[in-house]
């Protein structure tokens, strides 16, 4: 195979690929540098930083920073690390997640293949939310919270990121079943299948690709979400509340070593899930648009 | 009383009725063909005996049970779709046994009906496959195959044979006929090819912009069409449609035609009651394989009628040849034999069956009957 000459339109000369992937791989190595800057300086005593070189590899390795910023390090008032506001995080994030994707998948299911007079209308207000900035409602929401009794509380923010996720995922559910067969519904109904039957054993097994993209979509969202979390979070701060009030703390020594260790604590779970799903996040983005 | 009545079914939109008045009994057993162009509302009328669209006005029975309103599940009926609408994510087993499931029956008898459906239709090596995994007319296969293992009163086909190449269209449509001939199932069969009408249906209904033009069987559509659009969608090709002018020969009624050259031909019909329309003007209706070479002539037909004219086009197609011909300023196509001696430019001498020739009324472009 390989004798055969490839002269076609986009193969390029070998001093152009050599050239393309030096240009690559020296962007990829200056976005990668803040990454390393964290990981190096996290794993250093906290002299070595204040004393010299930012850039250079710990002279003695050591885990302690990890270990202060998880479970000793001062939030706040209290010593107690980013362990309580990780779970915090963890408490708020699956069940809003989970409960956005849900509904947005039956909104779009509904809005797609149960069509009623004025759907689009409902799809466009629900569209609309999407671009509602979130400072615009902490007042209205502050009351809403107030009056349910769910201010300050795990639940309370659930409720928010829920209610503020629905838009987004069910435009992606949407767009998604618009281009599912109708005539599989139809099928369905003939074979006397009903409403939630068809989206449980039809629609859902097909949602893979859309799913992950919601769920991607929504995590990172809802994790790094900041001015939420620091508004109703109240004794249940979210873990990017907890962060801030590590690294901004005024009073004693800038503890950078600890700082950095707690700053990747904080992403490390959305590199997770991207890692795991991100290559059905592409996918699932381009279904749809694409007739295949 | 059928045993599918459709009574005086109205379809409307809005204000638009795109549906008016249909009545077809249908009998047990039967094979009824909805032919029409599309947007003729034949696909509409089939959705409304499925359930899946409502019935505006008039009433739909099966077996004797009016079914308006009732959900499509409980009308005992099975549908197979033009785009077979198999579930992506079953197998195809799970895909025909579905709405057995669904319909609450216990697992062995889901097996029992699904081993002999598949054994029916060859299609039981392929049972723990998916359908993504299947060719063309194998997913044709399965979506009778799950319309089958539910035994209902009536069959619905919605253009199942369009998706497939032409090859595989004509296999598939032996089959579904074999399959009507061995099992005598109850069948509305929705599609806009008159070839597949023709052949498949013991009764076909051709509509048009919502009405239906004409019920009969395939023999009374094709030989007695009841206006110019059957006459014109039915055969292929399509009925030669001529002015002409009813003389009287003899006592006999006429049409007369101009040939090529402008020349006044006369042709007998057969009709002698088209004497009630003498000096008036008709259409004429010839279909392409009435009008032959004096050899090739159906020799049983009683009327056969001579006329010379100059061929203009030859189109030799392997079976037969389309001899092209102007008649009254009309191209008009005869099919001849293919070994039929005739080239183009030639003044031939062409035999035309008036047996089977019909008149149209110019004005309300309905056939006359006489």
């Amino acid at each position: 195979m390989s004798a055969v000459t490839q002269d076609t339109a986009v193969s390029t000369g070998r001093a152009t690929r050599a050239f393309l992937y030096l240009v690559l791989i020296l962007f990829a190595l200056f976005y990668l540098l803040p990454l390393y800057v964290m990981g190096v300086n996290s794993l250093k005593p906290l002299p070595e930083i204040t004393g010299g070189n930012m850039m250079a590899l710990p002279q003695t390795w050591t885990l302690d920073p990890w270990r202060s910023a998880w479970s000793t390090a001062q939030i706040g008032v209290e010593p107690t690390g980013l362990k309580p506001y990780f779970l915090n995080s963890i408490l708020m994030v699956v069940p809003a997640v989970a409960i956005s994707t849900i509904v947005g998948a039956l909104n779009g299911y509904v809005l797609t293949k149960w069509r009623f007079r004025g759907d689009t209308w409902v799809f466009g207000l629900m569209l609309f939310s999407c671009f509602i900035p979130f400072q615009i409602v902490l007042i209205p929401m502050a009351v809403v919270l107030g009056k349910l009794g769910l201010a300050g509380s795990v639940p309370g923010l659930i409720l928010v990121h829920v209610v503020y996720g629905i838009g987004f995922t069910t435009l992606y559910f949407r767009n998604y079943y618009a281009s599912f067969p109708t005539e599989l519904i139809r099928a369905a109904q003939i074979d006397g299948a009903g409403f939630f039957r068809i989206f449980w054993r039809i629609l859902l097994p097909v949602s893979g690709p859309i799913a992950v993209v919601s769920v991607i979509w929504q995590f990172t969202n809802i994790w790094n979400d900041f001015l939420f979390g620091v508004s109703f979070g109240g004794t249940s701060q979210p873990m990017t509340v907890a962060l801030n009030n590590l690294v901004q703390s005024s009073t004693g020594v800038k503890e950078y070593n600890v700082h950095f260790a707690g700053a990747i604590l904080a992403a490390l779970p959305t590199l997770f899930v991207y890692i795991v799903a991100g290559r059905y996040f592409v996918r699932g983005l381009m279904a749809g648009s694409v007739k295949g | 009383m059928g045993f599918l009545d459709i009574r005086n079914v109205t379809k409307s939109y809005g204000n638009v009725e795109v549906l008016h008045r249909v009545d077809i009994a249908v009998e047990e057993g039967e094979f009824l063909v909805l032919v029409g162009p599309s947007g003729c509302g034949k696909s509409t009328l089939l959705n409304m005996i499925a359930g899946l669209e409502a019935i505006t006005g008039g009433e739909i029975a099966i077996k004797n049970r009016v079914v308006n309103g009732v959900h499509p599940s409980k009308r005992n009926i099975a549908m197979v779709f033009q785009s077979y609408a198999l579930y992506p994510n079953m197998t195809v087993g799970q895909n025909m046994t579905f709405g057995l499931e669904m319909h609450g029956v216990p697992k062995p008898e889901r097996d029992k009906a699904l081993a002999s459906v598949a054994k029916l239709l060859q299609i039981d090596h392929l049972l723990d496959r998916k359908p993504g995994q299947l060719s063309g007319g194998q997913r044709q296969r399965v979506a009778m195959g799950r319309a089958l293992v539910r035994n209902p009163d009536v069959f619905l086909f919605d253009e199942p044979l369009s998706n497939l190449d032409a090859k595989l269209r004509v296999d598939m449509r032996t089959e579904i006929k074999k399959l009507h001939h061995n099992l005598k199932t109850t069948i509305v069969y929705v599609t806009h090819d008159q070839i597949e009408a023709m052949t498949l249906s013991t009764r076909i209904a051709v509509m048009n912009k919502g009405f239906v033009q004409q019920l009969g069987t395939p023999k009374e559509i094709y030989d007695t069409p009841a206006n110019l659009f059957v006459a014109t969608f039915m055969g292929s090709p399509a009925m030669n449609i001529v002015p002409a002018t009813v003389v009287m020969e003899g006592g006999q009624p006429h049409a007369a035609v101009t040939d090529a050259e402008g020349q006044v031909r006369n042709l007998r019909f057969s009709q002698p009651g088209l004497a009630a329309w003498e000096g008036k003007p008709i259409l004429l209706g010839i279909r392409p394989e009435a009008i032959t070479d004096p050899e090739g002539a159906d020799r049983k037909s009683s009327n056969i009628q001579p006329l010379t004219n100059r061929v203009t086009v030859t189109e030799p197609s392997g079976a037969d040849t389309f001899v092209t011909m102007t008649l009254s300023g009309k191209d008009v196509i005869a099919r001849m034999r293919a070994d039929a001696n005739v080239t183009a430019g030639q003044v031939f001498d062409f035999a035309v069956n008036m047996e089977k020739a019909v008149a149209f009324d110019p004005a309300t472009e309905d056939r006359i009957t006489a």
